[in-house]
């Protein structure tokens, strides 16, 4: 039964991906990107990481997509995708080789299993990668800092003084 | 006969290939951002399902947790830059941001 679940969420997601590919608004390509973070949140769940699941839907649906939300607030009009500069054959066809080579690559971890270590995150997380989580702490000060300095209004600097802005 | 392991690697891959594909014909800078994560979805699934089948769950799921974090910071900055190239230059078409080159 496990794998038919599996199976209707990876196909869900991988329907809303293209989806969101394809969608001429930004907008709507943004919910379609929540329902893959949601999709792929409950496929984490079911492979046991219970906590990576918590934070993937918090973060993917919820937080990235508010986010989203507000840059296209703030830029406004031209929230549309544009057609693209390489053709849509010669996507496809990159994309077909990529998934070829990783399939081969890929296929024969398929059959492998190896001796179990049943250990929790958050020993692995205080315990072993410490340093991980306080790269994680200085990167997240680091990005509010970013954030502020980035969307301040510096007051020397004319809107559109490179090449023109279409903002008055 | 596909296990859930099987099905999970095919998820995965098809991800890939999608972000893939949405990065050679996107030219919007937001939607460059989306299919950033839309690729880093697909590499966390990928890093818990190794963890699974490696047999240490726990380092699989510390590491996707570090990529989600290090993800979100990468989206937030984008999207910042984003908005202030709007701002100054007054498009996000990618072809047309040409003040780089040489």
């Amino acid at each position: 039964m496990e794998p038919l679940f599996y199976a209707a969420l990876l196909i869900v997601a991988i329907f809303c991906a293209y989806r969101a590919m394809v969608a001429k608004r930004i907008l709507t390509a943004t919910l379609y990107l929540a329902s893959i973070s949601a999709c792929v949140s409950a496929v984490l769940y079911l492979l046991g990481a219970h906590e990576v699941a918590v934070i993937e839907l918090s973060v993917g649906a919820g937080l990235v997509t508010v986010l989203l939300v507000y840059a296209l607030s703030v830029v406004g009009e031209d929230a549309l995708d544009p057609s693209s500069i390489v053709s849509k054959p010669l996507a496809y066809i990159i994309v077909a080789g990529v998934a070829i080579v990783l399939i081969w690559l890929l296929y024969p971890m398929s059959g492998e299993g190896s001796s179990f270590v049943t250990s929790k995150l958050a020993t692995i997380l205080w315990e072993q990668r410490v340093l991980d989580v306080w790269i994680q702490i200085v990167l997240i000060f680091s990005g509010v800092l970013g954030i502020l300095g980035l969307l301040s209004e510096t007051p020397g600097t004319k809107p559109g003084s490179i090449q023109g802005s279409s903002r008055n | 006969m596909l296990t859930s392991l099987n099905i999970i690697l095919i998820g995965v891959v098809s991800l890939l290939g999608v972000g893939l594909y949405g990065l050679l014909i996107t030219r919007n800078l937001i939607k460059l951002v989306m299919v950033l994560q839309l690729l880093v979805k697909s590499a966390i699934l990928a890093l818990v399902l190794a963890g699974n089948v490696g047999g240490n769950p726990g380092l699989g799921q510390s590491t996707a947790v570090t990529v989600i974090v290090v993800d979100t910071i990468v989206a937030v900055v984008a999207l910042a830059l984003v908005v202030q190239v709007r701002r100054r230059i007054g498009t996000l078409d990618v072809s047309q941001i040409t003040t780089l080159k040489g």
